[in-house]
């Protein structure tokens, strides 16, 4: 018998549960640290003097070049040598706000410029400081139209988080590994594993193409 | 000159703020690591591109059968992760009794799951050629596969190569998970190296340096293709 119900539904199912939290809490913190260092490194980006801008470009470029694994390696082991003792899901967390941020930084750029130039001269004509014109003109109609897209990165990066597993967090996948280091059974948990990512992503792609819909009848 | 500038910068960058002094005792390995990596992305996006046209195609067949088993494959592929299926290749498929090789169940994972995304890229490059195309070699009588070959494959290609650059791009980085199937491409290389040195900064600098320098390769490359065979196309960028 390869497949044991009874096994999946009694022993695997229940543990893995157990650490769902861990996977939506990891998501929703990294989403938050990339939605929110995405915008500064997107609006640093369109500030005039090349001494801001062009090394907040380079640094993005260099994030976006490397794998995230090796981010997280990085700020795994940094941190505590230079006295910041994390637990690995915090610096887990970090890793992903830093390395999505950079992925977000481009899409809130898309939005920006689709702001027609004619608003921030008209906020200049209305003699506003470049950072209310930001804040109360340009972002309140730069974001509505990327929110889907930021959405989709929402789910690439909670695909993603299984990589926490390699930091030792005990998220959905490591607990299936370890559940399968206790009982030689591999085929349940891991497979468990992958059909409750499965799930969610479908679910999530769902409700983003209905969020998508929502938000275009909004900008007519 | 503007797009070997970010190379130019973090390779000064790197060198300035990490010193030279412990690298050469380092390198080698990272560098036997490295060449893994080049081999498992040439090797998987080869692969990768050929099935994504295979299942790019077989989602817009005329059976829906085809079109459907396609679309679950691409469904599955990307609602996990490459790590949750290198996994599951690894893991499980033994006991099934289909036990791969470490190499073998790197490429397979890294073939299947970029051909998933690739297929989107095929699809969606197909549907951009006009209708008009479409249209007019069913009014020319041309066959379904001779169309394909000889009218609408030909336009779609130059809009493909933009985001198959992409795609090699995260493939190359995907391949640093390979090490949960036990390889020890640039990404272990460099865990093991430090774990012996404890030089993070440096051991890690440089292996993310190295990522870099092929990330930006690949970008030059397909930038190439891109002005080559875009070249005396009357629509400029698609």
């Amino acid at each position: 018998m390869i497949w044991n119900w009874q096994f999946a539904f009694d022993e695997v199912l229940p543990r893995l549960l157990a650490v769902v939290p861990v996977t939506i809490g990891a998501t929703l913190l990294g989403f938050g640290i990339a939605a929110t260092l995405g915008l500064a490194f997107a609006v640093l980006r369109m500030i005039r003097s090349p001494w801001i801008a062009v090394p907040t470009y380079e640094f993005s470029e260099f994030i976006r070049g490397t794998p995230i694994l090796v981010q997280i390696f990085f700020l795994f082991f940094i941190l505590p040598s230079v006295g910041i003792v994390l637990p690995p899901f915090t610096t887990g967390v970090l890793a992903f706000g830093l390395h999505y941020a950079t992925y977000c930084s481009e899409v809130y750029r898309s939005g920006l410029e689709n702001v027609s130039r004619g608003q921030w001269e008209a906020a200049k004509a209305l003699n506003l400081s470049t950072y209310v014109t930001i804040r109360d003109i340009i972002l309140p109609q730069a974001i509505p139209p990327i929110v889907p897209a930021l959405g989709n990165y929402l789910i690439s990066m909670f695909k993603e988080t299984p990589l926490l597993a390699l930091v030792a967090v005990v998220e959905i996948m490591q607990e299936a590994k370890l559940i399968g280091a206790e009982t030689f059974r591999y085929t349940e948990p891991i497979t468990m594993a992958g059909a409750f990512f499965l799930v969610m992503s479908l679910l999530s792609a769902f409700l983003l193409g209905r969020l998508e819909r929502w938000c275009n009848g909004k900008a007519r | 000159m503007r797009h070997y500038l970010p190379l130019l910068t973090a390779l000064s960058l790197g060198v300035g703020f990490m010193g030279l002094g412990d690298v050469p005792q380092f390198l080698p390995q990272l560098l036997r690591g490295a060449g893994l990596t080049v081999e498992l992305t040439v090797l998987s996006f080869v692969l990768a591109i050929a099935g994504a046209f295979v299942i790019g195609l077989a989602r817009l067949s005329t059976y829906v059968t085809v079109r459907v088993v396609a679309s679950i494959y691409v469904e599955i592929f990307r609602g996990t992760s490459l790590l949750v299926q290198l996994f599951w290749i690894f893991f499980v498929l033994p006991e099934f009794g289909v036990n791969l090789d470490p190499f073998v169940a790197a490429v397979t994972g890294l073939t299947l799951n970029f051909a998933a995304y690739g297929s989107e890229i095929v699809r969606g490059a197909i549907l951009s050629v006009p209708r008009g195309q479409h249209e007019a070699v069913i009014a020319l009588n041309i066959g379904k596969w001779k169309a394909m070959r000889r009218v609408i494959l030909p336009q779609a290609l130059v809009p493909m190569i933009p985001p198959f650059g992409n795609l090699c791009v995260d493939l190359m980085k995907s391949t640093s998970l390979v090490s949960v199937v036990t390889l020890r491409d640039l990404t272990f290389a460099a865990y093991q190296v430090n774990q012996a040195l404890l030089r993070t900064i440096q051991i890690f600098g440089v292996a993310m340096l190295i990522y870099y320098i092929f990330s930006q390769l690949v970008r030059i490359v397909f930038a190439q293709l891109e002005r080559r065979f875009g070249r005396g196309l009357s629509r400029g960028r698609v």
